[in-house]
């Protein structure tokens, strides 16, 4: 699981940025530190481990850096150039930039790249590209153009393919992008297309690329808020064709910042990219990390001072301006593996629950993600406001409802929804259900008076959303109190985070549940839904009832049925020790007591049978109840023993476990017992040593 | 098929002696296991785990160590101080030698197999040079302040590690001097033991070094900088072996709890290169220390002191449903231990260094009906009224001084049926004929060993007249020497398994010979050729539960009267087959327990088979007829035995 770690700064004083941010950060020889290259005149060298500079350097007064200092791994030396074609080359030792190597050159340079293993590389801006050492050698030899006039570099990367250094360059013209990749082994540079499918009018963002086996894997983030892939392959096919290829671009990773801002976007590793930007238009900034396989949000970060919409990525540490100041975040993705990745499974639905598709096909959702760029653009969803229905001829039946949830009231939107929910299925069905829930929360949360619960409700029936197909959707519950909802929540989906399962425990022990609220919405639900197709519903009444049945067993039950039934579903839930602890924490002593008494009692009445199991349909089990009942204990216990109310039943759990050990001890001894029972036994056998018998054979 | 009176016998107090050690050599898929007193057994891993060869113990010989070396040369080290190499043919001693440091705690042979290194009580770890015919002392590494208990070699041959008490050393071969040392932490679950004892170490291409310790752990440490990589506790108690596979991705460990675990390298997600070791199965088929295990391509082996050894196959790794797919335990050897003299109902039993006379009781009821001619006194299932308890004779414990030089070592002996003629197999391949005196003994003649061989005849068969030996040893075929004209007969040709009985027919002189792949064969002596019986059992094919027994034929006896039975048994039945009925197909029951109940003649004579199997006694060590309505049967309950054993570690079944 990606994490972001407590962030830090680089520089305590603002650094003389420009409009445009910081030229760059790069790498340097010594692990931990980077040269910053702010947008005016200044290089400097940072510690980061230690968030202090170590050298700093500036170029005179009416000169300007023009491209961001690098290392020369191979040297040791930091190079950088001013005014596009002077070229400074100087080591730690050296104080005055003035006075170190200089070289002028003949043609304007756009970027220096080097990269650790391989002599550092001069792209020129006409497209041309030297090995530095040759440059210097002859530092006024002409330089070739590449690129046609008007075609303007956009953005750069320098890798290491099998150990032969590769660069790639995109260029833009007209509104056209290609990509050059020049290969240094074969000297050869290969020109692609790019062509960008449909959204031709969008203007590519940020770049970022990483080496897969066969294929450059070019991410672009687009105004439109998307992240594209395109695959460009390392060892072109057919070289001696003059045609240009061309490499289609393939939607990754759908509307993952609002395209009005400057965003950036950078990759982490196969799975992972850091997206800087607003999620919604209104929103602040923010940092986030998706997974690209499973198309999940990882982790986010708010810069509320916001960013220069530039972000670099080097080993584990992300750089960024927040604000004025350069901000380092840590970053950190573990293995990701199953156990990780589900923590405690929920618990096997019982035979009477309906079983329900938990987990997304990915293989169709990423087919149909291929599809919507290749062939006709009309199946795509299109959800941005600057595009019209009207532009497209034949719009679908998602997108149109996607625009009646924007506009029309909740009464009507629940109508066209359940038209459109009794359509057929098609593959992308959980995306397509999940934009739907989406764009409904959207509209949540700009108007604050729109709550459209039974669509909401509808919506999570249909069995296919997960918790990270609508982020939102759960926080808006709790924030208004919704119970019902909640529960809901808590049944259908396999993916809740322990934060907001927590949440919702205190908010069932809290005195937000109350008879006449509940009996209020049960009403309300039962108005709102068709009876035959809701399944869940009556499993949910069964649940509720089913407390109802043990309060008249004994009086003893701690809490309302409602309560119970509430806190039975966050007992089923799934959860991973380790994070759900430091969330109890949170909650207050009394509540604590009070799901301990309820605990304790599901303990009781369990031993009540000889299978250990509680009545009902889909009870918690024993386990559960046990491993609730311990990490509350673990989470909570000295709070618990300083309050009074406590006190009873920590002396019955002392207890319990008392007696627990005395069994233990008395099993054991009976064992020895056993034990001595049978060697006599043996004894007795064993004195029969011989025998005479009769056997018959047949 | 008719009644019997057995004489069911318990009283052969024949305790195994605990597993020391098990060497696997991968060339010849054999195993190499030494006991507590000192024997050293060979089982033929490819011939249905058969127990081929057998060196006899002695206290003064407690093998530490086994191993193999340059192919098939095996070699052992014990507290005696002594390195013997066995040799394989003659089963024999080859020689020893003392290594002069002191009780020898370990041993372990190079990589290429030339040289072999011993780990010493006083400290010594000292390398020897393997000759063709002897070892040479090299030289001593540097001497280390306690016994050395394990060692192993890296796979390049360059450094080796030794583990002692609370450290293991990495040295390196041409110096000779210590690399590293690496300390091994005496805490154990807190509490701090007195000493932590390195019982296995086992050095990996890679440089990893794994240690099993008496504190219940298995380390990994980098040689090359001497630091601990990681720790599994798998057991409170120590664990007292480990053998790695010759890929190196999966080793096994055994605890003194009786426990073997298997580690395993595998990916730390799927589709990942880097690789991690995991704990990934516990065994418990042992209930006391497993002393010592082994790692076949195949299988993991274990042997302690419960005198069981373990042949536990990798399922992932066997390819077809046969032999090699099931767990095996060998508690039994696959010998014949005891003889039996009919006329006198005498029986013999073999203890490693002294043997056992009883005489049978007898029971004077009579009456009940007849089966045949013989009278029978109740039903199946009666226990019999004794008359006469049976008798402990003698204990036999000193050999005769004097003997000629060709009975010094003899594998094998056996009486002619009439007393008067001694068979001796001695261990150079030949056959003695002696004549037997009042008081002395007269020696005949000698069989020469086939030109060539020296394979030493380890099973013996005398016809009841007296004019055939049958004689056979573990590769080559069974061979037939007429008596009287002392001459070799025939040879019976070879086949693929070894012999595991051999018996000759009274009055047909049909020699019949079973193999450990359960095969049966019956072959006429006079006529030189396999009878009809076989030809047809042979075409037929044995019913395929007959061939999934996993105990190998020991003994093969004939019926007095009717030339039609063969009697055989092995450790868990014994069946008697009648040549005269039809040979079971797959189809039919070969074994069925219960009696039959009301069924008409008909029927029974139309689903009665040869194989009239009995699994009432078992384990069985021995069974024969003694006359035409009387069995004897020997069993050994393997209570019997445990109850004679130490007693296991205690576990706690309740609470933790």
């Amino acid at each position: 699981m990606a994490a972001l770690e407590e962030e830090f700064t680089l520089s305590a004083v603002p650094l003389g940025a420009g409009p445009d941010g910081l030229l760059g950060v790069e790498q340097c020889d010594k692990t931990d530190q980077f040269l910053i290259t702010d947008g005016g005149r200044t290089v400097i060298l940072y510690k980061v481990s230690d968030q202090k500079p170590l050298g700093s350097w500036s170029v005179k007064q009416g000169q300007v850096i023009t491209c961001p200092a690098v290392c020369n791994f191979q040297t040791g030396e930091y190079i950088v150039v001013h005014d596009s074609k002077v070229l400074r080359l100087w080591t730690n030792e050296d104080v005055n930039l003035d006075k170190v190597f200089k070289a002028t050159l003949s043609a304007e340079v756009y970027r220096i790249h080097s990269i650790p293993g391989t002599e550092p590389l001069v792209l020129f801006k006409e497209g041309a590209v030297r090995g530095l050492e040759a440059l210097l050698a002859e530092p006024q030899q002409k330089i070739e153009t590449v690129i046609s006039d008007e075609e303007v570099i956009k953005w750069t990367k320098f890798f290491m393919v099998f150990r032969h250094p590769a660069l790639i360059f995109i260029t833009e013209k007209h509104g056209n992008y290609f990509a050059y990749v020049q290969k240094f082994n074969s000297s050869v540079l290969s020109k692609y297309t790019l062509l960008l499918g449909q959204e031709e009018n969008f203007v590519i963002q940020s770049f970022t690329a990483s080496l897969d086996r066969k294929f450059i894997s070019l991410l672009s983030l687009s105004s439109d808020g998307c992240i594209y892939e395109t695959l460009i392959p390392i060892h072109p096919s057919d070289p001696e064709k003059n045609q240009q290829p061309r490499v289609v671009r393939s939607l990754l990773l759908k509307t993952v910042v609002s395209g009005n801002a400057r965003n950036a976007l950078s990759v982490l590793d196969q799975d992972h990219v850091a997206v800087l930007g607003p999620p919604l238009p209104a929103s602040k900034e923010c940092l986030s990390i998706w997974n690209t396989k499973f198309q999940t949000l990882q982790v986010s970060k708010e810069l509320p001072q916001g960013t220069s919409g530039q972000l670099w990525y080097y080993g584990e540490h992300l750089f960024m301006l927040h604000g004025k100041i350069l901000t380092v975040i840590p970053y950190k993705c573990e293995m990701s593996s199953l156990a990780g990745a589900l923590g405690k499974l929920k618990h096997g639905q019982d035979s009477g629950t309906q079983t329900m598709p938990h987990f997304v096909n990915w293989e169709t959702s990423q087919g149909y993600g291929l599809e919507s760029k290749n062939s006709e653009p009309s199946k795509r969803i299109l959800r941005r406001r600057t595009i019209e229905p009207s532009v497209q001829p034949e719009v679908p039946a998602s997108q149109q409802l996607l625009s009646i949830i924007k506009k029309d009231s909740e009464k009507h939107i629940e109508i066209e929804l359940r038209k459109f929910l009794a359509t057929k299925r098609t593959p992308d069905f959980h995306t397509v259900i999940g934009d739907i829930a989406i764009g409904l929360l959207e509209r949540c949360k700009t108007e604050p008076s729109f709550y459209p619960r039974n669509s909401l409700m509808q919506l999570i029936q249909m069995h296919v959303l997960s918790y990270s197909l609508c982020p939102g959707l759960m926080e808006v519950a709790l924030e208004k109190t919704d119970i019902q909802m909640l529960q809901l929540c808590l049944q259908q989906f396999p993916d809740i985070p322990e934060a907001v399962t927590c949440a919702c425990l205190k908010m069932f022990l809290s005195d937000a549940v109350q008879d006449e609220k509940m009996e209020e919405q049960m009403g309300i639900l039962q108005n709102g839904f068709n009876p035959e197709e809701d399944n869940c519903d009556n499993c949910d009444k069964e649940l509720s009832k089913k407390p109802q049945k043990t309060v008249e067993e004994t009086t003893s039950c701690p809490v309302i049925p409602k309560r119970a039934a509430l806190l039975n579903a966050v007992l089923h839930s799934a959860y991973s020790e380790s994070f759900l602890l430091p969330h109890l924490k949170d909650i207050p002593a009394q509540h604590i007591t009070l799901f301990l008494q309820y605990l304790y009692f599901l303990y009781l009445k369990c031993n009540e049978n000889a299978t250990m199991t509680l009545p009902g349909i889909h009870p918690p089990t024993l386990n559960q109840i046990m491993d609730w009942i311990c990490l509350l204990l673990d989470a909570n216990f000295t709070v618990l023993v300083m309050i009074p109310e406590a006190k009873s039943l920590l002396l019955s759990l002392y207890k319990f476990v008392k007696s627990q050990i005395c069994i233990c001890s008395e099993l054991n001894k009976i064992e020895v017992s056993f034990r001595e029972l049978k060697k006599l036994n043996q004894e007795k056998n064993n004195r029969e040593l011989y025998s005479i018998e009769v056997l018959e054979l047949f | 098929m008719g009644e019997f009176k057995v004489h069911r016998v318990r009283f052969f107090n024949y305790v195994p002696s605990g597993i020391r050690c098990v060497a696997y050599n991968n060339q010849s898929n054999r195993l190499a296991v030494s006991r507590t007193d000192g024997t050293v057994e060979i089982y033929n891993l490819s011939a249905n785990y058969f127990q081929e060869k057998f060196f006899p113990g002695h206290e003064s010989r407690a093998t530490e160590a086994l191993c193999w070396a340059k192919g098939q040369r095996l070699f052992s080290a014990g507290l005696n101080g002594e390195i013997i190499e066995y040799d394989l043919q003659a089963l024999d001693i080859k020689y020893s030698m003392d290594a002069f440091g002191g009780p020898i705690w370990s041993m372990a042979a190079s990589p290429s197999g030339s040289q072999l290194l011993v780990g010493c009580e006083d400290g010594s770890v000292k390398l020897f040079q393997i000759n063709p015919d002897k070892i040479q002392f090299e030289r001593n590494f540097d001497r280390q302040k306690s016994r050395i208990l394990s060692l192993s070699w890296h796979p390049s041959g360059t450094h080796i590690a030794a583990g002692s008490i609370d450290y293991i050393s990495v040295f390196d071969i041409k110096s000779g001097s210590a690399v590293h040392k690496m300390l091994v932490d005496r805490q154990y679950m807190g509490v701090s033991k007195r000493k932590c004892i390195i019982w296995g170490v086992a050095f990996l291409s890679d440089g990893t070094v794994i240690s099993v310790d008496s504190a219940g752990k298995v380390q990994f440490w980098d040689s090359a900088t001497g630091t601990l990589v990681k720790t599994h506790l798998v057991a409170n108690a120590d664990v007292q072996s480990i053998a790695v596979s010759d890929q190196e991705d999966s080793f096994v460990v055994g605890t003194a709890e009786g426990t073997v675990f298997h580690f395993q390298l595998v990916s730390v997600t799927s589709n990942s290169s880097e690789k991690q070791w995991v704990r990934t199965k516990p065994f418990q088929h042992h209930t006391h220390d497993v002393r010592t295990v082994a790692h076949s391509p195949t299988a993991l082996i274990s042997g302690g002191t419960d005198t069981h050894l373990v042949i536990r196959p990798l399922m992932e790794k066997v390819e077809v449903k046969n032999y090699d797919a099931a767990l095996r335990k060998i508690t039994f050897p696959h010998r014949r231990l005891i003889s039996c003299s009919k006329k006198r109902q005498l029986l013999l039993f073999q203890f490693s260094h002294h043997l056992d006379l009883w005489r049978l009781g007898s029971t004077v009821a009579t009456g009940g009906k007849t089966s045949g001619k013989f009278l029978v006194p109740g039903k199946h299932g009666d226990t019999l009224p004794l008359s006469k308890d049976a008798d402990h004779l003698l204990q036999l414990k000193t050999k005769v001084s004097k003997m000629p030089a060709c009975l010094r070592s003899a594998v094998q002996i056996m009486f002619s049926e009439d007393s008067t003629k001694l068979f001796v197999a001695s261990n150079q391949g030949s056959l003695h004929i002696l004549r037997l005196l009042e008081g002395s003994f007269k020696h005949l003649h000698t069989f020469q060993a086939q030109s060539g061989t020296v394979e030493s005849m380890c099973l013996l068969a005398v016809s009841p007249d007296g004019n055939w030996l049958a004689a056979s040893g573990t590769s080559a075929g069974v061979h037939v020497y007429s008596v009287k004209r002392l001459k070799l007969h025939c040879t019976v040709p070879a086949y693929n398994f070894p012999v595991t009985a051999l018996a000759i027919a009274p009055k047909t002189n049909n020699l019949v010979i079973a193999h450990s792949d359960q095969q049966i064969f019956e072959y006429s002596i006079p006529d030189k050729q396999y009878t009809e019986w076989s030809r047809a059992i042979q075409k037929q094919g044995f019913h395929h539960h007959w061939l999934q027994r996993d105990t190998p034929i020991t003994h093969i006896g004939f019926h007095p009267k009717r030339p039609a039975h063969i009697l055989l048994h092995d450790a868990y039945m014994f069946c008697i087959i009648d040549k005269s009925l039809p040979l079971p197909n797959d189809k039919t029951l070969l074994y069925n327990p219960l009696p039959p109940t009301n069924e008409s003649d008909v029927i029974r004579r139309r689903t009665a088979h040869a194989f009239k199997i009995s699994k009432k006694y078992k384990p069985l060590l021995f069974m024969d007829l003694l006359d035409e309505g009387t069995l004897v049967a020997v069993e050994r309950p393997l209570d019997d035995i445990i109850a004679q054993l130490p007693p296991p570690i205690k576990k706690k079944k309740f609470g933790t």
